[in-house]
């Protein structure tokens, strides 16, 4: 061990010992001089100014040192005044004070001079950082400074923990702190009672640390390790079967989402619309125009795009049944190619306008990042978001079908045209709106899509043939039939990709659905009775 | 004999006595005329008319199964290119030691991934009549299975096209797997020779292009006899009423099977013809829309009249080279156009155009006339 | 009977109703049976409980209301629906059951459809030519030639039907009534020991009714028919024996008079022509 290590593991041992509660503010001119020593000191020193403000117990300090780590500690260069970057995007940042916490404004980034930090001093800050959450009042800060431990106790701080847990209140810290002082226990020091601690956690440097100790000499720490990894494996092979859902669950909410307007055009009305893929496409380059007429409010410009991406793709849609499929009435196949035909203008006609190259979507703050249900199994939000976007569009269509004026006009001309006609049904409207609305399905489709795929001109081509087989093989006219296909698919493309690769589990789906049709040519749900005869 | 009536109509053989025609011109404008002449006919003409007469032999084969028997195939493509891997497979065994890496046996592509030895399913490509079985089986195979699949469980219209359509899909992303042994990506290519001529070479360049116009004959004349024979009025009565045919005692999956199967066939000759001359095949000659691109050539032409998808085919391709060239941007404005244009304005096609509608079915299609022919 | 044998005499000149050879086994009397059948879709019972038997030779009149399950019945005949229960045979020797439409047509049950049904992108000639008793199966179809004996035979249909100036006409062009006919041609074409007919006097006129009537009266005996048919009047002129059915199972069985003085089909019938 070099010797700045060792200086810097003496240092951190004292400032854990001296560290109080966050509860005092030093003086205003005391802690310009702490900053003032952490700006002017040379790298190798920077640590101890780090330490030094680390120990002063300043409520505030937390703030500077994590501004410090993400290079957003600064003075402005005339004044000497503290600073903390806001929001550098641009040439002038907005700042506020580090003192006081007031709002300064703009200010020419030229004129700031930015505390540097390094990388080697970065990665300790992330501990520090830790230890200071530990003392602070609030539990979540806590049990995240807590978890991140684990696996970086060292002997120093593994002294002091025990006293830190019998200060703890909350159990879950308390758990934490146990097993990360256990790992450390197993790493170090090949403690036997302390792997049955490590029993059944999910922690990777829990792992690490069994996975030592069933290469260590001790017989009764390998036994004990190999049994504890045991009780993981089974724990992890379930999370992953977990996981596997759950990207399974979302790739099939996105086949149901592009699949569930094609439901409703091919299922309801009998008519081939491959221009669908392009609709989603549509909805999706409404997202991106939406963000584009309205930069810097991306989460805003994203909700804004639900009903213009419905009423753009809707609009589309409402086009080509006026131009080009009214006429093709009866003749499903000459509709399947006129509609392939505007599929083709609708590509060309966004590579030459806009661009051949893929858009970037932003994905809102709230959108981004995951959901950590423990420490193998963490959601990604935005994904979480397109399934239960996916349920919401799917029952507000099962709504409109069963409960409205227009559901149920829309299947009296289903199933008996000139009867409904000879009701009073006009029979064109329906036609009209029965497309209007599943093309606009289509664009929520593109809006959803925007946010987890490539915006580009050969986005609808990449989902037109799977949303084709969802609804094949939910059976035509089900809607529950495609919501259940489309789940069925997602999940079992994402089964067979860890064996067999995702262009072969592409494959192996397309295969198992011609198969599949044979067996049932009218999908899993049919249409029963004599109307579905010959 | 169902293959000569053909030779008995009039129609027939207009179109044969135009096709031969075109191809002693062609050839004659070839060999016999200096190079600075204005009605010199350059090698690359020669071959690109040749990849124009492949389309042909292709469509021809669609409109069998699209005009007669009511199944659109939107994965006819897939034939094509099965026909088109076997001839390529065997043009890649011919390179012999000449490959970049000299290996004797294994192709370029094979040695570049670190293979030892030949699949088994390479085996017997060196062989040319092997691999010309191969040309017709390997399409013949693969329609025969899908289609007793498919025409047992009655998937018809827009099921079976939706269906075709995801075929030929997944037979692309499976030959873009370097794994499956077909070249991946770039396909087979670098090809040398073909039955010992030099592929460079315009003698045998113009040989290729007369013995696609030979084919274009044979198929025609194939498909025009099924189609005069009562099988081919058995399949018209599929397509428009197949519950009712199959209550006269026909087993409709049967007709259907043995129609898709010569059909697909004729789009692996097709295949076969087109690799030689473009001097290469790769996975993209799956992809839907080529496909779906050859049943517009049909439209275009006019369904149900097998001359019609020549015309359409050549039309069509003909423009795609000229407005590739000037101005590539606008092909698929053109194209799109081009689909809905003919589906809602132009329904008998070409066809339609030049014979008055009401005549669609020339009158020598009729028993007593080919009564009085036989 | 003995008057309709004198008219049936007459077919003999008609060397093409005389039915093709077929192995059905009628030692036994009757050559269709239809035992506890039982179809319903989503709930519906469109025929519950139907039993039927068809004697050889017979012409048997279907009579009943809309949705009575004529339709369906015949679809079951002609393996076009599969019952959920029951059996259906075909003579002694064949359960229908097992059976393709293709495999039904070709032991010798011929239908007219409720609606007519013809290839209208072919000629008269051509649809009496694929409706001809002949090797149906692919190649044998692939090289047929039209020999003069099958020419012939065309020709006596194409007078019967009264279509002989047609011949060379597409059937699409033909009015209902002829394509009703044409119908029947290819009916006639197929040589069937049993000819299932659904309503075959729709849009005809008064003259070409009685020739139907003629026609279906002449058939019986050799062949066995089954006609389902709306016009009482035309039932009356041909019947000689009615099923009538009613929510899918035979509400009465007998002569016209019987059954339309049967109390339970004067209920059912209450305010129609019966």
């Amino acid at each position: 061990m070099s010797t700045s290590k060792l200086l810097g593991r003496a240092l951190f041992a004292c400032f854990l010992l001296w560290a109080g509660d966050l509860l005092a503010q030093t003086e205003d001119a005391e802690a310009h001089q702490l900053l003032t020593v952490l700006a002017e000191s040379s790298s190798t020193q920077k640590k101890a100014a780090v330490l030094q403000i680390a120990g002063s117990g300043d409520v505030r300090s937390r703030g500077w040192l994590e501004s410090f780590a993400n290079n957003k500690l600064g003075r402005i260069e005339s004044s000497g005044q503290f600073i903390i970057v806001l929001e550098n995007r641009g040439r002038n940042w907005t700042v506020e004070s580090a003192l006081t916490g007031e709002n300064l404004g703009e200010i020419s980034r030229r004129d700031i001079d930015t505390v540097r930090v390094n990388n080697a001093l970065r990665n300790e800050l992330e501990g520090i950082l830790s230890v200071i959450d530990l003392k602070s009042p609030e539990e979540h800060s806590r049990l995240t400074a807590a978890r991140a431990l684990k696996g970086s106790v060292d002997g120093t701080l593994a002294e002091r923990l025990p006293e830190l847990m019998n200060d703890e209140k909350s159990d879950a810290v308390r758990a934490a702190l146990t097993e990360a002082l256990a790992i450390y226990k197993v790493e170090e020091q090949g403690d036997v009672a302390a792997v049955a601690t490590l029993s059944g956690s999910l922690n990777s440097e829990a792992r690490a640390a069994l996975q030592q100790a069933m290469r260590s000499d001790d017989a009764a720490l390998v036994a004990a390790a190999t049994e504890a990894m045991a009780s993981i494996e089974q724990k992890l092979t379930l999370n992953r079967a977990a996981e596997t859902l759950y990207f399974g669950l979302s790739l099939g909410s996105v086949l149901v989402l592009a699949a569930i307007g094609l439901a409703i055009t091919f299922g309801v009305m009998g008519v081939i619309n491959m221009a669908h893929g392009e609709l989603m496409m549509l909805g999706a380059y409404t997202t991106w125009g939406m963000q584009q007429l309205m930069p810097g409010q991306p989460g805003l410009a994203l909700i804004l795009s639900i009903p213009a991406g419905f009423l753009v793709a809707a609009l589309a849609g409402v086009a080509i049944e006026r131009t080009v499929i009214q006429h093709l009435k009866g003749r499903p196949l000459e509709t399947l190619l006129a509609t392939f035909g505007v599929s083709l203008i609708l590509q060309q006609l966004v590579r030459t306008v806009i661009s051949p190259l893929n858009r970037t979507v932003i994905t809102p703050d709230w959108m981004s990042g995951s959901v950590m249900i423990n420490e193998a199994l963490s959601l990604t939000l935005n994904r979480l978001y397109v399934i239960g976007f996916a349920l919401v569009v799917f029952a507000g269509l099962m709504l409109i079908m069963r409960k409205t004026r227009l559901g149920l006009e829309v299947r009296a001309v289903t199933q008996n045209r000139a009867m409904a006609r000879s009701m009073g049904i006009k029979a064109t409207k329906v036609d009209i709106l029965t497309f209007a609305l599943g093309s606009g399905v289509a664009g929520l489709a593109g809006v959803a899509l925007s946010q987890i795929t490539n915006v580009g001109p050969n986005l609808g081509q990449a989902y037109i043939i799977d949303s084709f087989m969802v609804v094949v093989f939910g059976g035509v006219g089900n809607l529950w039939g495609t919501l259940l296909a489309g789940m069925a698919l997602g999940t079992i493309n994402q089964l067979l990709e860890p064996w067999a690769g995702a262009v072969l589990a592409k494959i192996l789906v397309l295969v198992f659905i011609i198969l599949f049709i044979q067996k049932r040519p009218r999908g899993l749900f049919p249409q029963k009775g004599r109307a579905a005869e010959g | 004999m169902w293959l000569t009536r053909p030779l008995q109509e009039r129609s027939t053989r207009i179109f044969l006595g135009v096709l031969f025609a075109a191809l002693a011109i062609v050839s004659v404008l070839h060999v016999f005329m200096p190079q600075d002449s204005a009605l010199y006919v350059s090698a690359y003409t020669v071959t690109l008319l040749g990849k124009y007469l492949c389309y042909a032999l292709l469509a021809v084969a669609v409109d069998l199964v699209w005009g007669y028997l009511g199944i659109l195939s939107l994965g006819h493509g897939a034939f094509f290119a099965l026909g088109g891997y076997a001839m390529g497979m065997y043009l890649m065994r011919q390179i012999g030691d000449r490959g970049v890496y000299g290996d004797p046996i294994l192709p370029d592509f094979m040695v570049f991934l670190n293979w030892q030895e030949l699949p088994w399913y390479w085996l017997g490509f060196d062989m040319a009549w092997f691999a010309f079985i191969m040309v017709l089986l390997a399409p013949g195979l693969l329609a025969l299975v899908f289609g007793f699949l498919a025409f047992r469980s009655r998937v018809t219209g827009v099921y079976l096209s939706i269906i075709t359509q995801a075929l030929t899909f997944a037979l692309m992303l499976a030959f873009f797997r370097n794994e499956m042994g077909f070249g991946g990506n770039n396909g087979l290519t670098d090809f040398k020779d073909i039955l010992g001529f030099d592929l460079r070479t315009d003698a045998t360049r113009l040989g290729l292009f007369i013995a696609t116009g030979i084919a274009l004959a044979i198929g025609y004349v194939i498909c025009r006899g099924i189609v005069t024979s009562k099988l081919g009025r058995v399949s018209v009565a599929c397509r428009d009423a197949e519950a009712r045919t199959r209550f006269l005692g026909y087993r409709v999956e049967r007709v259907q099977l043995f129609v898709f199967v010569v059909s697909a066939m004729l789009a692996g000759v097709a295949g076969a013809l087109y690799v030689p001359q473009v001097g290469i095949i790769n996975p993209s000659e799956f992809s839907p829309l080529f496909s779906i691109e050859i049943v517009v050539w049909v439209a275009l032409g006019g369904r149900a009249t097998l001359y019609g998808a020549v015309i359409g085919a050549i039309l069509v391709n003909y423009g795609k080279t000229v407005f590739t060239g000037i101005m590539p941007d606008a092909w698929l404005f053109a194209l799109g156009g081009l689909f809905v244009l003919v589906t809602v304005f132009l329904p008998k096609g070409i066809a339609g155009l030049l014979f008055k509608p009401g005549k669609s079915r020339d009158a020598s299609n009729t028993p007593s006339a080919q009564e009085a022919a036989a | 009977m003995s008057i309709f044998q004198e008219l049936t005499n007459r077919d003999q000149v008609f060397e093409f109703l005389t039915p093709a050879t077929s192995p059905v086994d009628v030692r036994h009397g009757p050559i269709l049976y239809l035992e506890d059948v039982n179809v319903s879709f989503d709930g519906f019972k469109a025929i519950n409980n139907l039993n039927l038997t068809i004697d050889d030779g017979e012409l048997r009149c279907i009579i009943g209301p809309n949705g009575a399950g004529k339709t369906t019945m015949m679809d079951i005949i002609t393996g076009k629906t599969r019952p959920d229960t029951g059996s259906v045979w075909f003579g002694s020797r064949h359960n229908l059951l097992t059976l393709s439409e293709p495999d039904i047509a070709s032991l010798g049950i011929g239908r007219k459809f409720q609606k007519p049904t013809v290839f209208e992108a072919l000629t008269v000639f051509e649809n009496l030519e694929l409706a001809m008793a002949a090797d149906k199966r692919v190649f044998p179809t692939l090289t047929a030639l039209m020999k003069p004996e099958y020419r012939e035979r065309i020709d006596e249909v194409l007078e019967m039907i009264g279509l002989k100036e047609l011949h060379h006409a597409l059937a699409g062009i033909l009015s209902h009534g002829q394509k009703q006919w044409l119908e029947i041609g290819m009916l006639l074409m197929q040589k069937p020991r049993l000819l299932l007919v659904d309503e075959p006097v729709a849009g005809m006129t008064e003259q070409e009714m009685e020739r139907t009537a003629e026609l279906l009266i002449s058939l019986a005996g050799k062949q066995s028919v089954v006609v389902v048919e709306h016009d009482m009047g035309f039932v009356r002129s041909i019947a000689r024996k009615v099923t009538v059915l009613h929510q899918g199972s035979v509400l009465a069985e007998g002569s016209m008079d019987q059954v339309s003085n049967h109390p339970d089909v004067i209920k059912v019938y209450l305010g129609e022509e019966a």
